[in-house]
């Protein structure tokens, strides 16, 4: 291969593993390529002396017989997940200079199966936010430009950097966060890969919290395949967060080709919503065909309490994020600001130049909804609609194996669009905070491009800890849909 | 035992109910892996979960759960199966996460009881409504730079037993029963040392007044207190501060109330306008306890035996109440009396001479009984030989002078430095006979007052070095005096 940052993460794992190719040049090119592709601020941290290091030491590994799963790869984490001695700053300014003395359970799986870290990757603040446009960092660009127009699009988020990155052949594969759409929302819109797997299935120590209850890790990546390889090095039980799960991790690779026949596959009526882009419909109606056509059962199923997972969402995950960003004060670490007249005026200084402005929102919203007097009203209730929409689901997987949903309201938006308007941009997440709540695994796959050229993803959502049977229909998809696009380099030399 | 106050308008009743907070006795911390000893320099018992590092998670540490089950057990407790940990969000700089782990609707342990003993041998009972467990906070340095507060993390995430009291108490001196016979059971069951002075055991205090048999009256909470004695002076002075406003047609305000000890008064911790909303939610990073109930009995079978049934176990072997309370007040006591026994001493026997004896002497050395220089088995022999006796009691007290500072084998002493009791009477007939001999006035005296017959055993003992049997010393003192012997 002319370059070598056009491969998959499959592909260059065979690659390496054949000895096509070292780690070192597979590094190298991507180094390269991020270089070049600065203007698209994928990454917020490049680590290139470490991913070298990693990588000599991997070719060593390579050269005596003793290579790992991901030997090699070079791959970017998002910089949510700590890294030990790597500046950690989840997006924001008032973890700008920090650097952890640890590493995150997930990142450090990672390298023991031999990933090589090419940096840190752009996001939301604290992973807040649909579009990556809250981080403290600027913006991260999406790759992808509608034909005919040089407005910048957003990446979605809040894996904004991870997802961008990947799109742009900057990275092999990245990990992400999914809280209420983080992984999926930007997959969908870069034309990407990317799954939430089931509440537990990877370990949450070391990956700085937004929201305990519906925070999970999981890749993006080219293919699904580089999902499933990805994955199985991610996930495990950990005795250091008390809501891992100790479930074997099956081999998912090892399944991928085995079809959809006799797969019944939900189309949940309620997912039939004004607003949504026609081309979205167009693309899920396409999608259940084919996976019909390859021998699929496609059934209509019904998740009644859908039209409240959004309301639910913006009040749990904002109560938890109150308190989860309490630690967040100035006195230990972080930012601190300065000429301040006692503790109070410490806290309310630091807090309010330390967190932008969609953070602070989330904060107030968590802060009121948990308060003496309306806990009952809100927190209380939203957990009862919480277990409601869980038990929707239960319902469906009576009569089906997984659901087919849109990922996305719309393909990706212009930069700006919807940033001063919260409420449109919480809209945009319609689709997918059900299944946070619901604790289940999703992927997303590219089905298809919309007129514009512009990628466009679905969304598969399975039983707990069913992401096997997720990935065989996502492969199915794949190969189905035949999607090849790849955006056009305008960021290089840009 | 319900102590009334007077008022001018009459009596009043004060009502006390407790929170106290108990150190779980554990190496490690509730919620992380880091040491727990007492005194370490600051900050060098923090791990990143206690500092709350970004993404840090707590996860439960088994032994302080069991500790605290064993608790409960202890205090005839109810043990939830299912628990509940929650956060109490509030910010200060010695609480890092901005939040305390602990439990709010769902305890561990639910209702029980604890029997509280009043002078006279009365005995009173105290509800439990409550035992939870939670995080300590770390501690705030005010007093180490002009312009500085330094926090010390070394406490942050330490274990504590919040137990929570009905408001059962009607006097301080019930209150500080209640508290020693709490820490009597905490320290026989292992799960806390009980120890005030270090802060591992600390107390909140609630004291309302009313007039007997009226409804409970508006309370305030007097916080962080940990000496018994100070407890008793701030209820008290609580108590006589709120009959006085209330009988200046004042109205008591729920407050939080500090105690202070200088001048023993209590004075206002916070105003109203600063009280916290907590917003406590479920810790999403937890999971709920269950416990299994075959794990709670096994914990049950093994707890030790406790101060009541101890108490009524001695009572039975004819000790009084009196006497059972004092040995039972200390495990280490109760043990040191057992271990008397095993010896083969006599059970009220040996009670008297440690009660009587060799506490007194420990408390003036201000030694604790683990302390002590003379160990079980050498009291007990004092006290057999008292009871055999081969020496007098008053010799056995300079017995154990000898045996306290020198050490040795008690019945090796009394036989090498020739202490035992003379019951030859040929030989205390002629020390009788001598002293008699030399002091011929007072023996005539003596015939005529026979009162002073007490001067001539005294003069007879002084002779034989202590060692005559004073029986038999005093009955041939009266004999040959010619004193009639009325018994």
């Amino acid at each position: 291969m002319s370059d070598l940052t056009e491969f998959t993460l499959a592909e260059a794992r065979d690659a390496v593993l054949a000895k096509k190719v070292s780690s070192r040049e597979l590094t190298e090119a991507f180094l390269k390529a991020m270089e070049a592709a600065r203007g698209l601020n994928a990454f917020i941290t490049e680590t290139p002396e470490k991913a070298l290091a990693m990588a000599t030491a991997s070719d060593k590994r390579i050269a005596a017989g003793i290579a790992r799963p991901m030997e090699g790869l070079p791959i970017g984490i998002k910089d949510l997940y700590c890294t030990k001695g790597v500046k950690t700053t989840a997006g924001s300014r008032i973890l700008a200079n920090y650097v952890p003395q640890y590493e995150s359970t997930v990142s450090q799986n990672l390298w023991n199966a031999g990933a090589v870290m090419l940096g840190k990757m752009n996001l939301d603040e604290f992973a807040m936010g649909s579009s990556n446009e809250t981080s403290h960092f600027g913006p991260c660009i999406n790759p992808w430009r509608a034909s005919n127009s040089n407005a910048k699009l957003v990446p979605g988020g809040s894996s904004g950097g991870s997802a961008a990155a990947v799109s742009a052949n900057l990275c092999l594969g990245a990990t992400a966060t999914d809280t209420g759409g983080s992984i999926r929302t930007p997959a969908a819109i870069t034309g990407t890969t990317g799954i939430k797997p089931t509440y537990g299935r990877c370990s949450r120590w070391g990956i700085v919290a937004f929201a305990s209850s519906l925070d999970q890790a999981g890749p993006i990546s080219h293919t699904v395949r580089d999902c499933a390889i990805m994955l199985k090095a991610m996930a495990s039980v950990d005795p250091k967060d008390s809501t891992s799960v100790d479930l074997p991790v099956p081999d998912y690779e090892a399944e991928l080709e085995s079809g959809v026949k006799s797969l019944r596959i939900g189309i949940p009526k309620e997912y039939r919503v004004a607003g949504t882009d026609p081309e979205i419909e167009a693309i899920w109606d396409k999608t259940a065909e084919r996976l019909k056509a390859q021998g699929a059962e496609v059934v209509e199923v019904s998740l009644p309490h859908t039209k409240y997972a959004l309301p639910t969402y913006y009040i749990i995950a904002p109560a938890e994020c109150s308190s989860n960003l309490a630690r967040y004060d100035g006195v230990r670490y972080g930012h601190r600001a300065q000429g301040t007249e006692d503790l109070i005026d410490l806290y309310e200084k630091s807090r309010a130049e330390g967190f932008g402005a969609e953070v602070r929102r989330r904060i107030l919203i968590g802060t009121y909804v948990l308060s003496a007097g309306y806990y009952d009203a809100y927190y209380l209730r939203a957990q009862k609609v919480r277990a409601l929409i869980a038990r929707d689901f239960t319902e469906a997987f009576k009569s089906c194996d997984m659901v087919l949903a849109p990922a996305t309201p719309g393909p990706a938006f212009a930069l700006g669009e919807k940033i001063d308007d919260p409420v449109t941009m919480y809209l945009y997440d319609v689709f997918t905070v059900t299944v946070n709540l619901a604790g289940l695994p999703s992927l997303v796959v590219p089905a298809g491009l919309n007129r514009a050229g512009l990628p466009l993803g679905v969304q598969l959502i399975g039983r707990a800890f069913d992401e096997s049977t997720l990935f065989r229909a996502g492969r199915a998809i794949e190969l189905a849909a035949g999607f090849k696009a790849k955006p056009a380099a305008w960021w290089r030399g840009a | 035992m319900t102590k009334l106050i007077q008022g001018s308008t009459g009596a009043w009743e004060v009502v006390i109910g407790l929170e106290v907070h108990c150190q779980v006795l554990s190496k490690a911390k509730l919620f992380s892996a880091a040491a727990t000893q007492f005194g370490a320099d600051p900050n060098t018992q923090v791990s990143f979960v206690d500092a709350a590092m970004p993404g840090m998670l707590p996860v439960i540490n088994r032994f302080c759960v069991e500790q605290a089950v064993r608790t409960g057990l202890g205090l005839k407790a109810k043990i939830n199966l299912f628990s509940v940990f929650d956060r109490k969000n509030y910010f200060y700089p010695d609480l890092p996460a901005g939040y305390q782990i602990s439990q709010y609707k769902n305890p561990i342990v639910g209702e029980g009881e604890v029997l509280i003993d009043l002078p006279g041998g009365e005995v009173a009972k105290v509800g439990i409504e409550r035992l939870h467990l939670e995080q300590d906070a770390g501690k705030s340095l005010h007093d180490q730079h002009p312009d500085h507060s330094f926090v010390d993390l070394n406490r942050s995430g330490i274990a504590l037993m919040e137990i929570v009291t009905r408001p059962d108490m009607r006097s301080a001196e019930e209150a500080a029963a209640f508290l020693r016979k709490l820490r009597a059971i905490v320290r026989y069951l292992g799960t806390c040392d009980g120890n005030m002075e270090e802060g591992s055991m600390r107390a909140d205090v609630n004291v309302s007044v009313r007039k007997p048999g009226a409804p409970f009256n508006t309370r305030c909470e007097i916080k962080n207190m940990n000496s018994v004695r100070f407890i008793t002076q701030a209820i008290d002075y609580e108590a006589r501060r709120q009959v006085d406003v209330l009988e200046s047609g004042g109205v008591i305000e729920q407050q939080t109330l500090l105690f202070d000890a200088r001048n023993g008064e209590t004075r206002p911790m916070r105003s109203k306008e600063e009280a916290h909303d907590y917003r406590y939610f479920p810790d999403p990073d937890l999971l709920p306890l269950e416990l299994d109930e075959a794990w709670v009995d096994e914990i049950a079978s093994s707890l030790p035996e406790l101060p009541d049934e101890k108490k009524n176990r001695f009572m039975a072997m004819g000790l009084s109440s009196y006497d059972a309370l004092v040995l039972v007040a200390e495990k280490e006591s109760a043990d040191y009396f057992e271990a008397m026994l095993k010896d083969g001493a006599e059970p009220k026997a040996a009670a008297n001479w440690l009660n009587n004896e060799y506490f007194g002497r420990l408390n003036k050395a201000g030694l604790a009984i683990a302390d002590g220089p003379v160990t079980a088995s050498a009291n007990s022999a004092i006290v057999q030989m008292i009871s055999a006796e081969v020496i007098s009691g008053k010799i056995a007290k300079d017995l154990l002078d000898i045996v306290w500072s020198e050490g040795g084998d008690p019945r090796a002493i009394v036989e090498s430095r020739g202490m035992k009791q003379v019951t030859d009477t040929s030989a205390i007939e002629k020390a009788v006979d001598a002293v008699i001999a030399s002091n011929p006035d007072k023996a005539l005296a003596a015939k005529a007052k026979p009162s002073m017959a007490g001067w001539f055993v005294g003069q007879v003992m002084k002779a034989t070095g202590g060692k005559a049997n004073p029986a038999t010393v005093n009955a041939l003192v009266k004999a040959r005096l010619g004193i009639a012997d009325e018994g």
